[in-house]
């Protein structure tokens, strides 16, 4: 019988939090090439980056522990440039993270910059303005509610995962063993009690962080009726 | 200023035409772009703006190629529109929704004297810190339009500007456009298809049908000399028909006046409510005289 340890939250919680950080910056400039771009290679790119959602964890995760490993060509190189390992470890979590997360933030994205009115990057444009200083000054600020819903699901959506962080992480207390493996751990060992707390707390936040999206995207689209 | 000789094909839902342009404007001017709906008028426009690209041809402000392509190939000078700096007026307004007044105007431009300036122009200062969606039509027509000449262009491009507000709101605004154009004296072009607009505010038109120019003229020589008439007609729309005994009459409002008409029984047949009608009279004995005292230069017509 264990108290509640507070650490497998905690890792949950700074895995998706570093995951999300990374995937907003990646995700905004790809975003907004797709979201403008008309080349023939844009289903490609869009098909390769919707992946994740389709494929079962398991083959993403095998797919990834092969890649990650220092035996293939880009884990070998990672541990020989920076020292990092990236099977077992929390940076080789995030990687998986990023990757399995990748669409839940650049789809959000993407379609709130394609709803945003041509007229409005024609006029910026016509007012001299880059477009770079476009996307930043006009688009962005006028897509808040998507770009608060890919933060939002790219969090819960990593906060949730399990498979791949299990297959590339295993299950290493303070470095991989997140909230999810935790409790897949307590019902191993029939633990209930603890497995009962651990999830009855990712409900209550998940409720909570869900509620909080929807309320504010309520907010924002009865404000716009006024 | 503006030497335009431009092709370009355009996907029409007929089947397909060229538009087809060549033209000189002065500097100075107010110049209309006139002509049905799907005939190349805003086309044209995006082109001089540097939003569309035609397939061949030139086109030269002050001198300058703006655009010089031969067919097939990739033009040789195709200047960005961020480089062109022309002011435009988009039909739907296209205001920065997440920005005040003032800050959509200060975006254009880091300019806060000529902002001020042109919110006193415009008579927007009370609102140079409200946002657009609490701005009502013509208002935001406003912003538009001085957003549009915090660049200080010297070619102000207007698409259909005028064509989402009401006759009333229209007058005024079109007063606004002379009063900047005679300030500021920049060369103006406008897409329009609203006849007394043109012959309000413009030196000139250019007719496009199917991307042809079809007629270059003046408002008169367009609308008033080629079927000279004696009649008035001005149009409206039927508010109410009452009738009393063997008498009817419809309330027609023109613009922001309302009118009593007396109709024939026949007539109160044939017509109803939200009717949009035109009423003629012959005019031989018409009186005239100025209502307001500011006078319109009338002279540039």
């Amino acid at each position: 019988m264990t108290g509640f340890d507070i650490e497998p939250f905690l890792l949950s919680f700074r895995l998706a939090g570093v995951t999300t950080a990374i995937l907003f910056v990646v995700s905004v400039p790809l975003a907004w090439m797709l979201s403008q771009s008309r080349s023939r290679f844009k289903p490609v790119v869009e098909s390769l980056a919707s992946l994740p959602i389709v494929l079962p964890p398991t083959v993403l995760g095998f797919y990834l522990l092969m890649l990650l490993s220092s035996r293939s060509p880009f884990g070998g190189a990672v541990r020989e440039l920076f020292g990092l390992e990236l099977v077992f470890t929390f940076e080789g979590i995030l990687v998986a993270s990023c990757v399995y997360s990748f669409p839940f933030m650049l789809q959000p994205l993407q379609s709130g910059m394609e709803q945003v009115p041509r007229s409005l990057l024609e006029a910026s444009y016509a007012l001299g303005k880059s477009r770079v200083r476009t996307l930043f000054s006009v688009v962005l600020p006028a897509m808040k509610p998507s770009i608060l819903n890919g933060l939002i699901i790219t969090f819960a959506h990593t906060v949730g995962e399990f498979e791949v962080v299990l297959m590339v992480g295993g299950s290493i207390g303070g470095e991989t063993r997140v909230a999810s493996i935790a409790i897949f751990e307590f019902v191993e060992l029939l633990d209930y009690r603890s497995a009962h707390i651990y999830s009855l707390a990712l409900v209550a936040s998940s409720f909570c962080v869900l509620f909080i999206v929807y309320s504010v995207n309520h907010h924002s689209r009865a404000k716009k009726r006024v | 200023m503006l030497a335009v000789d431009i092709k370009k094909k355009l996907f029409g839902p007929e089947g397909d035409f060229f538009l087809e342009a060549k033209l000189d404007i002065p500097r100075g001017g107010i110049t209309a772009i006139a002509g049905a709906s799907g005939s190349g008028k805003t086309t044209l426009l995006r082109i001089l703006a540097g939003l569309a690209q035609p397939d061949e041809g030139v086109l030269q402000v002050d001198g300058r190629v703006w655009f010089s392509g031969r067919p097939g190939r990739k033009p040789e000078i195709d200047l960005k529109l961020q480089q062109r700096k022309t002011g435009f007026v988009f039909q739907g307004y296209a205001l920065f929704p997440h920005m005040t007044v003032m800050q959509n105007l200060l975006y254009a431009a880091k300019n806060r004297d000529l902002a001020e300036q042109l919110l006193e122009m415009t008579g927007l200062r009370k609102l140079r810190d409200v946002k657009p969606s609490h701005l009502s039509g013509g208002q935001k027509q406003r912003v538009a339009l001085a957003r549009a000449l915090m660049q200080q262009p010297q070619l102000l491009l207007l698409d259909e500007p005028l064509s989402a507000l009401d006759e009333a709101m229209k007058s005024v605004l079109q007063d606004e456009l002379l009063h900047i154009h005679r300030e500021l004296g920049i060369t103006i072009l406008i897409v329009t298809h609203d006849s007394s607009e043109i012959y309000k505010l413009c030196s000139r038109v250019l007719l496009l049908e199917k991307g042809r120019i079809s007629a270059d003229k003046t408002p008169r020589e367009l609308f008033v000399d080629r079927r000279t008439t004696q009649k008035f007609a001005f149009k409206g729309e039927i508010l109410e028909i009452r009738s009393f005994d063997a008498i009817h009459i419809a309330v027609v409002a023109i613009g922001n006046n309302l009118v009593e008409v007396v109709i024939d029984s026949y007539e109160k047949e044939s017509l109803q409510q939200g009717d949009k009608v035109v009423i003629g009279t012959k005019a031989f004995n018409p009186t005239i005289r100025r209502y307001e005292t500011r006078e319109f230069d009338f002279s540039r017509l």
